[in-house]
């Protein structure tokens, strides 16, 4: 069993959570999703944790993280960027949309910035294709973002 | 059951609606190649992920080719195995996992015995023409497995058997798409998981991705170094199943020859761990009665059942799921071991040598062993009682390496004193042999009578747990029987529980036991081979003049001279280990 | 809200809130009251719709008007997000485009107090079921909520005859008349298979179980580019849930599941709102309606994983697993959730059923074409003017969905191609223009109907890039389970990567052939083998721009960097020699004065000649 870094109440937490799915298996993926969000992300002791409480095998709970796209092994910046990259966005551009946020930031996809405030990722479709090319930042969406705006966007944020 | 006849290549077979093309075909002697299909028959183990695609056939009417080793055959079906279109996309769909596969065949610890490089060979790939990245994974060197993961080709055997028959659970695949692999959490080395090291993934790996770590090296360094007086010791499954590697049919007997082989590759002494074997059951066999005594006395304090401890791979097991039963096995050490700490003091004293001069390797048809003799509690100042231990598998490749003719070798003995060997300890090689051992032993001492009838056949068998009431005398012992640790685990739970009550069960993580090791030459899905070994196990101890441990007379005699008498202060301190919560030592 | 515990409730209710709701589009001085709607869809906030609407209640508030500012679901019509119906009273409701604050002011001002003539309208579509099906024109089913009511207000839905197809079937109907209705209809599954439902709900219905079976609604829309399913779920939740009980109703199972993705965070939440209201007033749970019909419904979320939206992925994912597809048969219906029977189906086909139950089968199947019955909904997206999500009767033709509903092409481009099917689809060109669109018309022409998603695209569009970027995308969405979608789609990515770096060679395009063939014809599931689609598609239909590639060297689209060579144009060039010192290989030779050249074979396409040159000389072609 690995060290539990993370705080003691929080286990506590994680606990409950894992109980109120009535520890069934069936409900891992949801109980990932409760702890991601508990956590921000899913560090190994989380998801040790996990295994345990729900009778899996860690391997088979990590085999779970690692193929969905959507967990997190290491937390991403106060402000997560995701740039859609799906087809809509995708033709109308999003690709330099996305250049321009790396330059601007100075990280790349799947880094998060060294002050720990911006992270980026890309997503497939968020279904507001209507607006493509859509960034979200946090929970806010960016519809018919240009290149030209990255800076702008970002200018909030510092 | 209800019958179906179909068509498989212009030949119609009549066959029952739940088989698959590739059953179906195989009746009628088509072959159609597979990877990742495995199935072995009384081991509960069925790997069907319908994932390497090798095995596609093209069925008329269907739009795509179908995997033959997944679909069910329907009457008035029409198959060809080997149309152009099945041809060219099984080659295909080859040339694409060599694309991302390490072309090593000439340094790989599977050449000439991979399944992957012979299917390259049978479908005559030339040329890769679809060319591309390909994946690197850190290569994992714990002590006894070494996981190559570039080679894997995802068959997902190894996860299976992990899984769904040791209920170990070490193995996932993870990730996705082209960075899909099968790995531990958090893809460290098995040391830092819950592996036990049964290699029973060794066993059904199709390529090099998963193999021992060789110790050959080590060995011929240890051999060729003046200084050191080289001790060898043989389990009893290795002598079942070498043969099979130089091409002798499975079963043979090869005991005599392998010696001879020990000999030639330059050891100084070659000796049978069979004895320690008859030591076991000394120990151990002393320990069940003492048990059994005080319990039928009324002690309430006694733990019961007593478990055998001579399985590495199931101690591992023990310790890292269950580690709240962990006072319950034996205290008695595994063979191996019980060897190398009297090698390493009667025996040294007896010929004359520092103990840092012996240098002790075990011949196992086992991997846990290795990692068995890399644990703390089994060295000295520094100095392990075992020094290496290679696999069935490793001494086929140094008895290769000198260019020696195994099947031509003449019959030789083994050495004296730790070479003598009763029937009792040979059957240690297959499930059941252990507790029958014990059995022969604990009956005469129990009830102070001659025992006349040596074979138990109701402890024999492969069915995965078994149980059988032993006549001792009027008192019935209560025996438990399991092999592979997924049975283990149910019988585990079953004494958790309180569901059974059993006075001594016997373990082995390997399904079949040490016959089915997963250092012994690969069986590629054939578990017939299994149970040839297992006959030849059984013959060895039918040819035995004495079956019985305790009337081996070398043992006898080292009691008389060294340890006293079982269960003694000294034989406490060689010959008896205790257990550890190995979940909390795991840390990363 | 009170309970409705017996079927009569149900219909008490709805004539009491159809009449309220008569009430409020009267005359003013009859007691009408203005109705301000707002669409309040995931693209509509995103737009600001929400800052739209707040400023509608405190304006007309503080004006003291008498208004009902009421949050909908999407109208469709995206590209000119923020939407908003205003109906005066005893008039017309009027829907208005691109309303920014500014232009909300302008219509409290101009539209509602002054009674101006409306400007900037957005022309009213029929969206009323039952009316006639007209020819170019858009024609709701499926939608025919969204847009309309308040999502988050179970009353609106009931107002809009919700759940009296439940009410209906629960008390007039057996299980097999529902399923009769479903398979004479003739409605195929709207997630991409096209398998007929009714004929699903059969096998469903007769599939022995042990414990219990299942309903499962398939929402994880994972095709990007495509946004039906969103829309439907965020606009009318209801219709979903409705649909759901009716299947459980038909096959015996009293326990639904929607699997919706975890990237809709607002369907979600309208979801579990529409769950809540209808099992606190009856209409789910326990003894629906006092009829003693049970059914319940759950949510799980899928984690961003496209595959598992194939429908055994699916249920492994809801079992806590990989989302790793299994060998069909046995089919989901047979053995699936918990190896129990359960039936799957998308949203858009439940949001079907509850209509076909009120109007009949036969009323249903007369939409459409011979073997593609009733409507589709298709997301439109890419370069095409009015972006949005649009649902036309099958059998409509191309040009039809793309210049007369879609409104044509952005700028003044020219239509190339458009892109059905997403990632496991292919491309329909001008040649396809006049096509009726239906599930057979359209595998036939190499594409497929998917789950609806549109993307337009133009000249300035590279075919390559297209199929390369699809490639790309199922390469990351692979699963990794059978090795020729595993590896062989790589490949083929790489392949596709090579031509668009110019680096590919003559024996490409027939390896390419080859193996998008095998990937095809040997993968595991539905992924694998509708991968190649966009390869085998594209190089359908554009050979020339792959040879153009491969052999010249050259992207007719212009698109492809890498193929770009940079010239300089004698008759614009001055000779001032800014872009020969700038040259960091040397490439650019000429005296002063002089006209200068570029010696493409050196050039290393930096860009730095072309930024100095003021005259504009230098570009890329
Ligand atoms: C790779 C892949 C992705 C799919 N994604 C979806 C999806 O996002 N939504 C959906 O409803 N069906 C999807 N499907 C189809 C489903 O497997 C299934 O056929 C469908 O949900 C059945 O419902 P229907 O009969 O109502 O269409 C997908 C299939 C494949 C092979
Ligand atoms: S695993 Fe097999 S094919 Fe691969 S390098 Fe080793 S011997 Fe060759
Ligand atoms: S088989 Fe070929 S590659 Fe291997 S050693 Fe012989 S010649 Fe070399
Ligand atoms: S050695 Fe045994 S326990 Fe370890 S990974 Fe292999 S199968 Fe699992
Ligand atoms: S490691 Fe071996 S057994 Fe395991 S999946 Fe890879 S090739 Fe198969
Ligand atoms: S059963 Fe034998 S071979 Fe297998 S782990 Fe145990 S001791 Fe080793
Ligand atoms: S075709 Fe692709 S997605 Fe489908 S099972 Fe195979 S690897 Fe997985
Ligand atoms: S693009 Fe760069 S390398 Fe090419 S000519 Fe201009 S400056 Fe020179
Ligand atoms: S910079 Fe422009 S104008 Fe000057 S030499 Fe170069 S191409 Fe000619
Ligand atoms: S493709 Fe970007 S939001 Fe759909
Ligand atoms: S052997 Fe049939 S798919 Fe691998
Ligand atoms: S307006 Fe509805 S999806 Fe954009």
């Amino acid at each position: 069993m690995a060290k539990i870094r993370i705080p003691q109440n929080k286990v506590e937490e994680l606990r409950q959570i894992c109980k109120s799915f009535n520890y069934d298996k069936n409900e891992l993926i949801n109980v990932l999703h409760s702890a991601q969000k508990l956590f921000g992300y899913l560090p190994a002791e989380v998801q040790e944790l996990v295994a345990q409480e729900l009778n899996v095998p860690l391997a088979k709970v990590y085999g779970v993280v690692s193929f969905y796209s959507f967990f997190d092994m290491v937390p991403k910046g106060k402000y997560p960027v995701s740039i859609c990259l799906g087809t809509a966005c995708y033709v109308r551009g999003a690709e330099k949309v996305l250049a321009e946020f790396k330059k601007h930031i100075g990280i790349n996809v799947g880094e998060t910035s060294a002050d720990g405030k911006f992270s980026i990722s890309c997503l497939r479709c968020v279904g507001a294709c209507g607006l493509a090319p859509v960034v979200t930042i946090g929970e806010r969406v960016y519809g018919r973002v240009a290149p030209d705006d990255v800076q702008k966007i970002l200018k909030d944020y510092y | 059951m209800t019958k179906v006849s179909l068509t498989i290549d212009n030949r119609k077979v009549e066959t029952d609606k739940e088989s698959t093309i590739l059953q179906a075909a195989r009746l009628i002697g088509v072959n159609i190649p597979t990877l990742c299909y495995m199935k072995l028959d009384d081991l509960n183990f069925e790997n069907k992920p319908g994932g390497c695609r090798i095995c596609v056939v093209e069925v008329e009417g269907a739009k795509n080719l179908m995997p033959a080793c997944k679909t069910e055959c329907r009457d008035g079906m029409v198959v060809h195995t080997h149309s152009v279109r099945v041809v060219n996309a099984r080659r295909t769909v080859l040339e694409l996992i060599l694309s991302d596969h390490p072309a090593e065949c000439l340094i790989c610890a599977r050449s000439g015995d991979c399944d992957l490089q012979s299917l390259a060979q049978q479908l005559g790939i030339r040329e890769i023409h679809y060319q591309g990245e390909q994946s690197h994974y850190k290569s994992d060197q714990s002590p006894a497995i070494i996981r190559e993961m570039d080679k894997c080709i995802m068959c997902r055997r190894c996860e299976t058997i992990c899984n769904d028959v040791q209920t170990v659970g070490t193995l996932s695949a993870i990730n996705r798409g082209f960075r899909a692999v099968v790995a531990t959490p958090f893809e460290t080395d098995l040391d830092h998981s819950s592996c036990t090291y049964c290699g029973q993934c060794v066993a059904v790996c199709p390529t090099g991705a998963l193999t021992e770590k060789d110790y050959t090296r080590k060995v011929i360094e240890a051999i060729v170094d003046p200084s050191k007086t080289v001790v060898v010791q043989t389990a009893p499954a290795v002598r079942a199943a070498l043969g099979e590697s130089f091409g002798m049919s499975p079963g043979t007997l090869v005991t005599g020859k392998m010696v001879a082989a020990l000999k030639k590759l330059g050891f100084d002494y070659v000796f049978d761990t069979d004895f320690a074997a008859d030591l076991t059951i000394m120990e151990e066999g002393a320990e069940i009665l003492d048990r059994l005594t005080r319990y039928f006395d009324g002690d309430s304090n006694v733990k019961l059942p007593i478990l055998t401890s001579c399985c590495p791979g199931w101690v591992n097991f023990l310790e890292y799921h269950f580690p709240e039963m962990k006072d319950i096995p034996s205290t008695a050490k595994s063979p191996q071991q019980m060897f190398g700490a009297i090698a390493k003091s009667y025996l040294a004293q007896k010929i004359g040598v520092a103990r840092e001069d012996l240098f002790v390797v075990s011949v196992m048809p086992c991997l846990a062993k290795k990692y068995e003799c890399t644990r703390e509690e089994f060295f000295i100042n520094g100095d392990p009682d075992v020094d290496v231990s290679i696999s069935t598998r490793e001494l086929a490749h140094l008895i290769r390496n000198a260019n020696l003719h195994f099947e031509g070798l003449t019959d030789e003995e083994f050495d004296h004193p730790m070479g003598e060997s009763t029937g009792a300890s040979v059957i240690f090689g297959t499930t059941g042999g252990v507790i029958e051992a014990a059995v022969r032993s604990a009956y005469e001492l129990f009830t102070k009578k001659e025992l006349k009838k040596v074979d138990f056949e109701e402890l024999r068998g492969m069915e995965g747990i078994r149980k059988a009431e032993v006549d001792f005398d009027g008192v019935l012992l209560k025996v438990g029987i399991a092999h592979g640790l997924g049975n283990a685990r149910k019988l585990l739970e079953e004494i958790k529980s309180g569901e059974s009550d059993f006075h001594a069960i016997e373990i082995m993580a390997c399904p079949g036991g040490c016959i089915g090791g997963g250092g012994q030459p690969y069986h590629h899905g054939n578990v017939e081979i299994l149970k040839k070994r297992q006959k030849a196990i059984y013959k060895e101890d039918k040819g035995k003049a004495i079956r019985k441990s305790h009337e081996n007379p070398y043992i006898q005699q080292l009691y008389r001279e060294f340890l006293g008498e079982p269960l003694s202060h000294k034989a406490h301190k060689l010959l008896h280990t205790c257990y550890f919560d190995r979940k909390k030592k795991i840390e990363f | 809200m009170d309970l409705i515990n017996s079927p009569e409730k149900l219909q008490q209710l709805k004539t009491t809130l159809v009449n309220q709701k008569k009430a409020k589009l009267k005359l003013e001085h009859e007691g009408g009251r203005i109705q301000v709607k707002v669409s309040m869809s995931t693209c509509g906030i995103a737009s600001g719709a929400g800052e739209v609407k707040d400023f509608f209640e405190e304006k007309l508030d503080l004006e003291n008007i008498n208004a009902d500012i009421v949050s909908t679901g999407c109208m469709g019509y995206c590209y000119a997000e923020p939407t908003v119906e205003i109906t005066l009273p005893g008039g017309e409701p009027v829907i208005f485009s691109n309303v920014d604050m500014v232009r909300a002011g302008e219509l409290v001002n101009d539209f509602i107090k002054e009674r101006k003539s409306a400007v900037n309208t957005i022309p009213h579509k029929s969206r009323k079921p039952g009316g006639a099906v007209e020819k170019g024109k858009q024609y709701r089913i499926a939608l025919r909520n969204c847009g309309f009511i308040n999502p988050e207000d179970i009353r609106e839905y009931i107002a809009a005859e919700g759940y009296d197809a439940l009410r209906m079937a629960l008390t007039e109907m057996t299980p097999d008349e529902v399923i009769e209705v479903v398979k004479k209809s003739g409605l195929r599954g709207r997630g991409g298979g096209g398998f007929p439902t009714g004929l699903k709900w059969e096998l469903s219905a007769k599939a022995e179980c042990r414990n219990e079976k299942f309903v499962v609604c398939n929402a994880d829309e994972g095709d990007p580019g495509a946004f039906m399913d969103r829309s439907l779920l965020e606009g009318d939740p209801h219709s979903i849930l409705e649909a759901m009980a009716l299947c459980g109703y038909s096959i015996g199972s009293n326990k639904g599941v929607i699997y919706i993705r975890a990237e809709y965070p607002l369907a979600i939440e309208r979801l579990k709102t529409a769950i809540t209201q209808a099992k606190e007033t009856q209409l789910l749970g326990s003894d629906i309606m006092g009829t003693g019909f049970n059914f319940d419904i759950e949510i799980r979320y899928g984690a961003g994983a496209f595959v598992c939206g194939e429908e055994t992925a699916l249920i492994h994912s809801m079992e806590g697993l990989r989302g790793e597809p299994g060998v069909k048969p046995p089919f989901p219906a047979e053995k699936g959730y918990k190896g129990e029977p359960t039936n799957v189906n998308n949203v858009e086909t439940f949001a079907n059923i509850p209509l076909i139950l009120l109007m009949g089968a036969e009323w249903f199947s007369k939409i459409g074409t011979e073997k593609s019955k009733g409507t589709k909904v298709f997301a439109l997206a890419g370069k095409i003017n009015n972006v949005g999500l649009i649902e036309v009767p099958m059998g409509m033709t191309l040009r039809e969905v793309v210049f007369d509903i879609g409104g044509g092409i952005r700028g003044d481009r020219q239509f190339k191609a458009v892109q059905t099917g997403g990632p496991s689809g292919g491309c329909l060109t001008v040649k396809h223009l006049d096509t009726p669109i239906d599930y057979e018309n359209l595998i036939e022409n190499g594409s497929m109907m998917g789950s609806g998603g549109m993307i337009v695209m133009d000249e300035d569009d590279c075919m390559v890039a297209v199929a390369r970027f699809y490639l790309d995308f199922t390469v990351e969405e692979s699963c990794g389970k059978c090795a020729p979608c595993r590896i062989g789609n790589k490949r083929l990515y790489e392949i596709l990567d090579k031509i668009t770096l110019g680096k590919s060679v003559k024996d490409d395009l027939s390896g390419l052939r080859n193996l998008a063939s095998v990937i095809k014809e040997t993968s595991l599931c539905g992924l694998g083998q509708t991968s190649p689609n966009p390869v085998l598609s594209t190089m359908d239909n554009f050979y020339d721009e792959y040879k153009a590639h491969v052999i010249d060297g050259d992207c007719p689209a212009g698109q492809c960097r890498a193929l770009m060579r940079y010239v300089i144009d004698p008759h614009l060039c001055v000779g001032c020699t800014l872009c020969m010192r700038v040259c960091p290989v040397d490439a650019v030779s000429g005296e002063k004065k002089q006209v200068h050249s570029i010696d493409t074979s050196v050039c290393i396409k930096c860009g730095a000649c072309i930024e100095k040159c003021k005259f504009g000389a230098i570009s890329l072609q």
